[in-house]
């Protein structure tokens, strides 16, 4: 049985020009263990999903799923209290912007034991322990000095890996990252990324890492989840996505990375992500792609089989070459 | 912390320079002469003039008046009343416990609901209660405090007859009072009944006294709420599970309490120095009162030392105040 299982899961948010979907009958699915990474440009429904499973949308937000599962409990119908008892225990969660995700009016150490004194059963003097523990488990140096800094004494690379410890304080089962390393220096980028597999590894836990960085991908992560305009696109192994992309969204993205551009001009994606007014009838991405046909612009596709890799798409790629249309068309 | 309050220290003397000379200077530029307009319409004679120049020192060179005046101060000489003869510093303690008895009152009154209801209104943004409290809270701001005050004696002392309608404390109780403070004599006094006058003589003034404070709480409170409640680190505080009321009353009030803090060090500050209008409705023997009496009465020594205590006062308030802001913000402390 997975760990973490959604099934079309759609995002309403109510804006005073009526109803914007930001997340479009998205599944997800995560092993024990797993390490998925969640990719697509801003705006594609990425975190939104996310924070959604997490129940941290402001109340502007319609949720609605066939299926939200988490470790047996059904998401959908637990109450506020009991998903409490999960989240910050079971799943965590760390965010964009680590300067300012950590409450500038607490001290680190008083930050993390929260979490403990919450979720746990532990004596103060073993809650004391567990955060020098942590703080060590994240290579924080000093850590007993540390636990009493106040966030605005702590550098970004650092408030990062404070924050990996808050999320790591009750041993979750998932750990969903979210472009943990955009507002970072590129040097510590890879220290946290690095940082964050090793303790995957470490622990056993399973981890979503959402970013819009293909590179990032490639080093870091085993299956690829690629959105666009709030729709899962395409779902493949890693490898598979960097040799054979099956969605033309996925290709272009790709093509677009300059480690791999081939010619003298870095291709780009023309044209920008649909918003609330001008969503294709058909196809989201029709208007961008350069394969697309009037099929394409009239009809919504269907995901392809997993050999294409669940490939939203009415010709999925193979080997960069549509397939399925018929010929005389 | 130690630094920062040595550091904060040292603005609080050239203020405390700045406030001598303003009321050295006020009773020296009103208009006329002030030995003249003491004596008042029936004048006064040339040699009573001398000796009245002579006794208050206005016939030394100003430099002089106000190195004697300083002396004075430092000496807890503050002059004296012109009218019952008694030191002004003496006048002042008398009648300060009663001043703040009520000013901490009205401010805790204004607090303890005002800092709940902002919050409250904060969370449900645009919801009900939110837009119902905000225009109760604009009704109580803009509402004329003296007629407030008349409106709560005729309904609650006349119509209803529940309170006293004026003074500190029944007239059939006598005791000493070491204190100052009427709650805490009547309770040292241990006469039957005496707690319960004091404290029934004090709910109308506190209630009138509190509305404005109340009001400005409540509004400052709500948007400073508001900005903090879209912050990361409050996002993080529900991710991490906690509670509704621990993200909103710990981890979001926490961050908005500096502007919510201001707000009431300066309510304390303007209450400190007098709730002359509440004061004079409800006959409380506070400095407000004397302040304006003193006035009426032309009583300059009165009128320039209580300047100079109630600045003090307001200047130790703000003291407190910005210990205060170290106490709720790291940064600040740190500095």
């Amino acid at each position: 049985m997975s760990l973490l299982e959604i099934r079309n899961l759609s995002v309403d948010f109510a804006t005073s020009s009526g109803q914007f979907r930001a997340v479009d009958g998205v599944d997800v699915t995560v092993d024990e263990g797993d390490l998925l990474a969640i990719v697509g440009e801003s705006g594609s429904g990425k975190s939104v999903s996310m924070l959604a499973l997490m129940g941290l949308l402001p109340w502007t937000a319609t949720v609605t799923a066939d299926k939200m599962e988490f470790d047996g409990h059904d998401l959908r119908r637990l109450s506020g209290r009991a998903r409490r008892r999960i989240i910050g225990r079971d799943i965590s969660m760390i965010f964009q912007e680590p300067m300012s995700s950590l409450n500038p009016a607490f001290t680190v150490g008083w930050q993390i034991k929260e979490s403990l004194r919450k979720h746990t059963s532990l004596s103060r003097s073993q809650r004391q322990d567990r955060a020098v523990e942590l703080m060590r488990q994240v290579g924080i140096p000093a850590p007993e000095k540390r636990l009493s800094a106040y966030p605005h004494q702590l550098s970004g690379g650092m408030s990062q890996r404070a924050m990996i410890a808050i999320a790591l304080a009750c041993r979750p089962k998932l750990l969903i990252a979210d472009e943990p390393t955009t507002a970072l220096d590129v040097t510590i980028q890879a220290q946290i990324l690095e940082l964050l597999t090793g303790l995957q590894e470490d622990t056993g836990m399973a981890m979503v890492l959402i970013t819009h960085d293909m590179g990032v991908v490639a080093e870091t992560v085993e299956r690829v989840q690629v959105q666009y305009a709030g729709q899962r696109v395409e779902l493949q192994e890693v490898q598979g996505l960097f040799d054979d992309p099956h969605h033309p969204y996925t290709a272009a993205l790709l093509a677009a990375l300059p480690e791999r551009a081939t010619e003298r001009k870095l291709p780009t994606i023309p044209g920008v992500v649909p918003g609330q007014f001008d969503r294709p009838a058909g196809c989201l991405f029709s208007p961008r792609c350069q394969f697309a046909d009037a099929r394409c612009k009239a009809e919504r596709p269907v995901p392809a089989g997993p050999a294409m890799g669940h490939a939203l798409c009415h010709y999925p790629l193979s080997h960069g070459h549509p397939t399925g249309k018929e010929t005389a068309a | 912390m130690l630094s920062f309050f040595i550091r904060r220290l040292g603005t609080f003397v050239p203020t405390f320079i700045g406030v001598t000379v303003v009321a050295f200077a006020f009773i020296r530029l009103l208009p006329g002469d002030p030995i003249l307009l003491l004596a008042g319409e029936r004048g006064v004679s040339a040699e009573r003039y001398e000796m009245l120049q002579e006794q208050l020192g206005f016939n030394q060179p100003i430099w002089k008046q106000y190195i004697d005046y300083v002396a004075g101060i430092f000496q807890g000489d503050l002059g004296t009343s012109f009218v019952t003869k008694r030191p002004v510093l003496d006048e002042f303690m008398a009648l300060f416990p009663a001043t703040v008895e009520l000013s901490l009152c009205a401010i805790i009154l204004a607090t303890i609901i005002g800092i709940p209801a902002g919050v409250i209104a904060a969370v449900n943004r645009g919801k009900f209660f939110d837009q119902a409290l905000m225009s109760t809270a604009l009704v109580g701001y803009s509402m004329p405090i003296f007629w407030w005050a008349l409106l709560l004696i005729i309904v609650f002392s006349g119509n209803l007859g529940w309170t006293p309608v004026s003074g500190r404390i029944g007239l059939m109780y006598f005791f000493d009072t070491p204190t100052g403070f009427m709650l805490i004599d009547s309770l040292l006094s241990g006469q039957p009944g005496a707690f319960r006058s004091a404290a029934a003589h004090l709910i109308l003034p506190t209630v009138a006294l509190a509305t404005i404070p109340l009001a400005v709480i409540a509004r400052q409170t709500r948007s400073a709420m508001l900005e903090v409640l879209g912050e990361d680190y409050v996002r993080t505080a529900r991710a991490k599970g906690m509670s509704p009321l621990r993200v909103n009353g710990i981890h979001a009030l926490r961050n908005a309490m500096i502007p919510v803090i201001t707000v009431i060090g300066l309510s304390v500050g303007t209450l400190l120095a007098g709730a002359i209008l509440t004061e004079t409705i409800f006959s409380w023997p506070g400095i407000g009162k004397w302040m304006v009496d003193s006035i009426f009465r032309r009583d300059y020594q009165v009128v320039q030392g209580g300047l100079l205590l109630i600045a003090l006062v307001v200047m130790i308030v703000n003291l407190i105040v910005d210990l205060l802001y170290g106490l709720f913000n790291p940064k600040i402390r740190k500095g």
